[in-house]
């Protein structure tokens, strides 16, 4: 137990460490997948049929195969297949391709959950909007979106909490996050090995990001 | 001479004929109103006037200028048709107020969408004021001086069709087609409609009306179409279509009502 509490300052340097880098990759995930989901979104919802077909193989490619898969592979494919690591080395170019793995895959979620969003909404104010001369951007950008954004709050704080805990499947290409930090005791780091209880204590510090967004989220509806 | 002048006008879903050679005219200051059973192609109509639906074929002229013709339609641009179709106003049954903004700036946002877009508002910057202005003076006319500041859900169905109407007012249209506009309210809040509309017709508005509310289809219009499995049976002064309509048809629909 003494030997717990003098190891304690040495892991939660580490962790906090590690759960820098996790809200970092939170962070970068959202405001990347936002506005980019709304593009796929558009693209779905398309009159160009050949877009829309696109976008949607895409988003169904990208919903239907674990993030997992598309981690490793946009991590490691440049590298291996055209033996040109776009990512450049060490944890920045770890960061960068975990970054954009998720950017990718948020965003098609999102890009449904917007869909949804817009075809709820009657087809009456879009009519409105067109007899008073408005133009398609307009309806959309100053009618539609607001209401869209109203529509879709309680699914996307959904993903919002799943992403929270998502995050650690960066693991799998090394990104020091939290996971990363608390299992680095399991195999021996700072002096510390074979203790699995910096792990549990991972798990703190998700429930803690959870439960502020919970509330956060909450009152924003 | 006619404002509106409506010629042989068809249109179908799928193989449905919803309007069948519509022809008809209107005048300047008239209020025409449209009866007929659900299903007759009344909505249908307005729709097409207000380029919500494209027709098969016939022409649709405003002072005397061809605006409507299925031959060049497909090659018109979004901003043509924009232009076209701002000589109507539409107020629908269900009011289709914008539910984020408040009643005023449903009344104003076409207009300044419409002036931002052509940097209208460069050269004279005191217009986004004038806006405003007109559209305050809009909803004091029909009644709701105190209410610019409330969004539609703190308004009755009453009152959001009043804003409705007043919306479509704010682009001055030639003419201003309404879609059974008291068909979504009680009966004690139709009343303050129809007296909306009828003090617009008072003021000589050009004005279609499709309405299920017979006394005020006699009472408010000059000119009353009755129409028919996507035909229009009957047209005439109120007083002949009501008091002594030609057709069997007519006098079926009308026994209907006064039954009720």
């Amino acid at each position: 137990m003494k030997l717990i509490l003098e190891q304690m300052p040495i892991v939660f340097r580490s962790l906090n460490v590690g759960f820098l880098q996790t809200l970092r990759l939170f962070f970068i995930t959202l405001i990347g997948a936002f506005p980019l989901g709304l593009v796929i979104c558009m693209g779905t919802m398309s009159r160009l049929r050949l877009l829309s077909s696109i976008c949607k193989v895409f988003v169904w490619i990208i919903r239907g195969t674990p993030l997992m898969i598309q981690l490793l592979i946009i991590y490691y494919f440049p590298g291996l297949v055209w033996h040109n690591p776009i990512w450049g080395s060490g944890e920045n170019g770890r960061f960068l391709a975990a970054s954009v793995a998720f950017i990718i895959n948020y965003a098609c979620y999102f890009s449904e959950i917007y869909r949804g969003g817009i075809q709820a909404i009657p087809v009456g104010q879009e009519e409105a909007g067109l007899v008073l001369g408005m133009t398609r951007s307009q309806i959309f950008f100053r009618i539609k979106l607001l209401q869209m954004i109203k529509r879709v709050l309680p699914p996307i704080s959904n993903e919002i909490i799943t992403l929270v805990k998502d995050t650690s499947l960066s693991r799998i290409i090394a990104l020091q996050e939290i996971i990363w930090a608390g299992q680095a005791f399991m195999k021996g780091s700072q002096g510390i090995s074979g203790a699995i209880w910096p792990l549990f204590f991972t798990a703190v510090y998700y429930l803690a990001a959870t439960g502020i967004l919970t509330i956060g989220l909450g009152s924003l509806e | 001479m006619a404002i509106l002048e409506v010629e042989h006008l068809q249109k179908s879903f799928g193989s449905t004929d919803v309007l069948k050679d519509i022809t008809f005219s209107v005048e300047k200051g008239q209020a025409v109103s449209i009866i007929g059973s659900s299903g007759s192609g009344k909505t249908t109509l307005l729709r097409c006037l207000n380029f919500l639906e494209s027709p098969d074929s016939g022409t649709i002229k405003v002072n005397g200028q061809v605006i409507f013709d299925p031959a060049v339609q497909g090659r018109l641009s979004e901003k043509d048709i924009r232009e076209r179709r701002l000589h109507f106003g539409l107020v629908f049954q269900s009011f289709n107020l914008f539910p984020q903004y408040t009643a005023l700036q449903n009344v104003t946002l076409a207009k300044t969408l419409m002036v931002r877009q052509q940097k209208l508002d460069k050269n004279n910057p005191g217009i986004l004021k004038s806006i405003e202005e007109e559209g305050k003076e809009l909803l004091e006319r029909m009644g709701l001086a105190d209410r610019m500041g409330n969004y539609p859900h703190q308004l009755s169905g009453g009152q959001q069709q009043r804003v409705a109407i007043a919306r479509a007012l704010a682009l001055s249209p030639d003419i201003l087609c309404f879609d059974e506009p008291t068909s979504a309210l009680d009966p004690e809040l139709t009343g303050e409609v129809l007296r909306v509309i009828r003090s617009l017709a008072e003021q000589n508005f050009t004005m279609i009306i499709v309405t299920h509310e017979m006394a005020f289809a006699r009472d408010v219009a000059s000119h009353v179409i009755f129409m028919d499995s996507g035909r229009i049976a009957e047209q005439g002064r109120p007083e002949e279509v009501f008091g002594n309509p030609h057709e069997e048809r007519t006098r079926h629909f009308l026994a209907g009502f006064s039954q009720s």
